[in-house]
């Protein structure tokens, strides 16, 4: 049973971590109904600025901080440069979607350049003091602690910032109809890059709490926990917050449990198996409300 | 036997109930037209008949055969076509290839005709050809023929519309504001051309419309429908004068 | 009152019917083989050098496997990120094949017709499901679904030693030639093209420019969506066979999800509805990336990844028609002889 509970609580780990990730997915999917498949490399850069801060011997909150306040940037870039020109456009989805690949092949090639990041794997210092606590014959560690305070934290920022500011509501309205929140006088490109940097910030933060968790970073370490991620943000009802940590939580445990129990090798596999059968049987998600098409 | 009927259809939506027990019986060879102020559920009239969903109550009959379980292209085949009320043509394919496409359930060859180019592959692929032509001469679309769907002015797109729902031999023709954006000379071309066609191509046709300049004239018989209950029915000049359209319509007068 | 007469009706008359080959399709033919006749030669002679040999083929490969990755997104719509993963399905059957039951033609040819069965049959399978879905989303299925697969390759040494699992495919035997890739690539080619110049390919196309609009005006969207997807998945499958007998060395990782990508910016640049463009950017893209690394050196090996990237960016906002948008090459048109009823399947 201890056992059990252990792994349940690496799953709170990972699944919290995923939670960030998720809900940037979510927060940009609502908007703009893009699958920002650039946001898993976000993470990786989240990641290496937070790292290279880091190494110069700055504190870890501030490198932390830099690091999404970096991201923030790089996101609101991404958007302007990339997305927005198709937006005008009027380009059908999927070519955004393309485009959105080719985001996420160009951050991960460029940071392999050695004049960049360069390919190899590299051990992220360990800044984070390693202490141990025993609840309930369960063993915490001072990460796992950081990453679900943390987590809760920003999502609970990231509520008040939707719910009780006049930018959330912003985004709300953008997210249900754009047209008509254009013509309510709503900067409609302020807002979605607002989206972006708050997404792209959170995902910074999960990068960096991710290499302080798995003690390894390198250019792609951000595809996997990113398709993850959008993975939990499907299961969970994608658009939804409060889905995107439902799914994120129910995913780490997923992983976590089949590596423990079942096998390590086939764990990737689970998470993608889950999503197809999300995907066929309730593609609204578990919070989510499915929308018939006008014909 | 009617050529179509509905028995008490109703469609909801959720909480949104967007058709009420409507009936309606289409004797073959009419020509009826389906009124009501916007949102009254014109639209989905037709998209319960033609199968895009199925009734949430009542049946939907065509020659005696209850559609209610098929899926839309079934009901295509078996004599239903219809137009779109925001024009959805095949905008990338060419005039021509829009109303051959959708001949392709009785193209007369199959795969293996494709890909070997058998005799019967290239006589059958002129056979469809000539008849696609024959149904774009007929809508004054022939010299337009090879050019993309999507770069027709309006007015054509509205008669390759037609066109290709003609292109599906059917018995029933369900036009769905066919005149939208029209000007008057446009609209007069239109009821001639939905005349003749009828009478040529042995039509029923059941045709929502909002310009009562064409309805008046080309319909035999109104149903009027308002909040998704049928509220009139009658002849042009007895629904002109009908109160409670009017209602529908202006709504109630100051007083009343 | 006078019989109504119906114009619509056209009766296809029942006299005879010779078969004549028209005049167009023998000089193809003459040229396809004249072409073949040639680059034989100066491959024989040493005049294409082995290594040129190599890439020469594997041009080919790629143009069979985005052919089939044309078909399902080029023609039919459907956002299919998982070709790859058909690709190495086709590869491993086709391999497992030849060095169970021994390195004869036969063989080989069986391996190969296994391979694109076997791909096929999945595809099938997997598009049963997933084809409901719609295009963002079928693309992160299919994505999951190499994701599966990559595992499932690097686990097969549980299924039998032979696959090899995370070490890999050695020894296979290199079967494959010239004279298979060409002549291959042509019948993929021809039966692609009948295909799209037919009632059935026009279907295809229906499917990819209003699914909803077709399904109502008749057409069993679904259907068509299959076979596409079907015969594309095939046609990957018997790439891959090809690859797996040129290479005769084969790993998981050359068919995870980052490789499906790489076909399809060679659909996207070439031209959503273009065989033509297929074909073009295919052999273009191969050779120009063989090319660039003659120049580059090993620099370019690191630069690939971002060129490749920059390409599909600007590519979508700026043309995102691709090279050929749509325009297919006709040998009718070129030769001037009854031209055909216009060729524009293109998507924007």
């Amino acid at each position: 049973m201890g056992q059990l509970l252990e792994q349940v609580v690496n799953g709170l780990q990972l699944g919290f971590v995923y939670a960030l990730i998720a809900v940037g997915y979510t927060m940009v999917y609502g908007i703009i109904k893009l699958i920002n498949f650039a946001h898993g490399d976000v993470i990786m850069v989240g990641a290496f600025v937070t790292f290279f801060g880091l190494v110069r011997g700055i504190p870890w909150p501030v490198a932390i901080l830099a690091a999404m306040v970096a991201c923030a940037v790089l996101g609101v870039i991404i958007e302007r440069l990339a997305y927005r020109p198709l937006r005008e456009k009027g380009a059908p989805r999927i070519a955004a979607l393309i485009t959105a690949i080719g985001v996420s092949l160009f951050l991960e090639n460029f940071a392999s350049l050695h004049i960049a990041f360069g390919p190899d794997h590299r051990q992220f210092p360990e800044v984070i003091p390693h202490i141990q606590w025993k609840l309930a014959g369960v063993t915490v560690t001072s990460i796992q602690v950081l990453i679900i305070v943390s987590t809760l934290l920003l999502v609970a920022i990231l509520q008040l910032v939707v719910y009780r500011t006049k930018i959330g509501k912003a985004m709300r309205a953008v997210s249900l109809d754009m047209d008509a929140a254009r013509l309510m006088g709503i900067n409609v490109n302020q807002v979605i890059a607002f989206t972006f940097a708050v997404g792209s910030a959170l995902a910074a933060a999960a990068g960096a709490l991710l290499a302080a968790a798995y003690p390894q970073i390198w250019p792609y370490m951000g595809i996997m926990p990113g398709l993850k991620a959008f993975t939990a943000a499907v299961l969970g009802g994608i658009g939804s917050i409060p889905g995107a940590l439902l799914g994120a939580v129910l995913m780490g445990q997923a992983e976590v449990l089949t590596a423990a129990y079942l096998t390590t090798d086939f764990k990737d596999a689970v998470a993608f198996a889950l999503l197809i059968l999300v995907l066929l049987v309730r593609p609204a998600g578990l919070l989510g409300k499915a929308g018939p098409e006008k014909v | 036997m009617a050529l179509l009927e509905c028995r008490n259809v109703s469609r909801h939506f959720g909480g949104l109930r967007a058709l009420v027990d409507f009936d309606l019986t289409l004797e073959k060879g009419e020509l009826v037209g389906l009124i009501g102020p916007n949102g009254a559920g014109k639209t989905t009239v037709f998209n319960v008949i033609t199968g895009v969903f199925p009734p949430t109550h009542g049946d939907v009959v065509l020659e005696g055969r209850v559609l209610n379980a098929y899926k839309p292209y079934q009901i295509t085949q078996m004599g239903i076509a219809r137009t779109f009320q925001n024009i959805r043509l095949f905008k990338e394919m060419t005039v021509l290839e829009n109303v051959m496409a959708v001949m392709h359930p009785r193209c007369g060859y199959g795969l293996l005709d494709a890909f070997l180019r058998t005799p019967r592959f290239v006589r059958q692929e002129r056979a469809m050809q000539e008849e696609a032509e024959g149904l774009l001469e007929r809508m004054n679309l022939a010299d337009r023929r090879n050019e993309k769907a999507g770069s027709l002015p309006y007015g054509a797109q509205r008669r390759l519309e037609i066109a290709r729902a003609l292109a599906t031999r059917p018995k029933l023709l369900l036009l769905d504001e066919p005149a939208a954006g029209m000007n008057p000379s446009e609209v007069g071309q239109l009821v001639e051309l939905i005349r003749s066609v009828k009478q040529d191509f042995d039509l029923t046709v059941l045709l929502i419309e909002h310009q009562m300049g064409l309805v008046m004239n080309l319909c035999e018989r109104l149903v009027v429908l308002d909040f998704g209950q049928i509220i009139a029915t009658g002849t042009p000049a007895e629904i002109q004068r009908n109160p409670r359209v009017l209602e529908a319509y202006l709504g109630k007068a100051v007083g009343a | 009152m006078e019989p109504v007469e119906k114009k619509y009706t056209v009766t296809v008359p029942e006299k005879k019917f010779t078969v004549t080959i028209p005049r167009n399709a023998v000089i193809s033919a003459l040229v396809i083989v004249g072409l073949y006749v040639v680059l034989s030669l100066l491959r024989q002679q040493g005049v294409i050098t082995p290594y040129w040999g190599l890439i020469m083929d594997l041009a080919l490969i790629t143009t069979i496997s985005a052919t089939g990755l044309s078909l399902i997104y080029g023609f039919a719509g459907q956002f299919s990120l998982g070709h790859a993963a058909f690709y190495g399905i086709g590869a491993y059957v086709a391999a497992f094949i030849t060095k169970t039951y021994g390195a004869t033609t036969v063989n080989f040819a069986l391996g190969l017709a296994a391979g694109a069965l076997a791909a096929a049959v999945i595809g099938f399978l997997v598009g049963l499901p997933i084809l409901r879905l719609r295009s963002d989303y079928l693309g992160i299925a299919t994505l999951g679904f190499g994701v599966i697969v990559k595992v499932l390759l690097d686990n097969s040494d549980k299924l039998s030693k032979t696959l090899g699992g995370s070490m890999g495919m050695l020894g296979i035997p290199r079967l494959t030639t010239f004279a298979w890739v060409f002549w291959l690539a042509v019948a993929v080619l021809l039966i692609a093209r009948n295909l799209v110049n037919s009632s059935h390919g026009r279907v295809c196309i229906t499917v990819r420019e209003d699914e909803i609009a077709a399904d109502i005006m008749g057409i069993d969207t679904t259907r068509y969506k299959m076979l596409a997807f079907t015969l594309g998945c095939g046609m990957a499958g018997l790439g891959g066979g090809l690859y797996a007998h040129l290479y005769t060395f084969l790993h998981p990782s050359s068919f995870e999800f980052l490789k499906s990508f790489d076909v399809l910016l060679i659909v996207v640049l070439g031209g959503l509805g273009s065989l033509t463009g297929t074909v073009v950017a295919g052999i273009g893209v191969v050779f120009l990336q063989e090319a660039l690394r003659g120049v580059l050196g090993q620099q370019f090996l690191e630069w690939r990844g971002v060129v490749y990237a920059l390409a599909l960016i600007v590519l979508m906002i700026l043309r995102p028609q691709g090279l050929m948008g749509g325009w297919e090459f006709s040998i009718d048109r070129l030769l001037q002889r009854r031209p055909k009823g216009g060729s524009a399947r293109g998507a924007a």
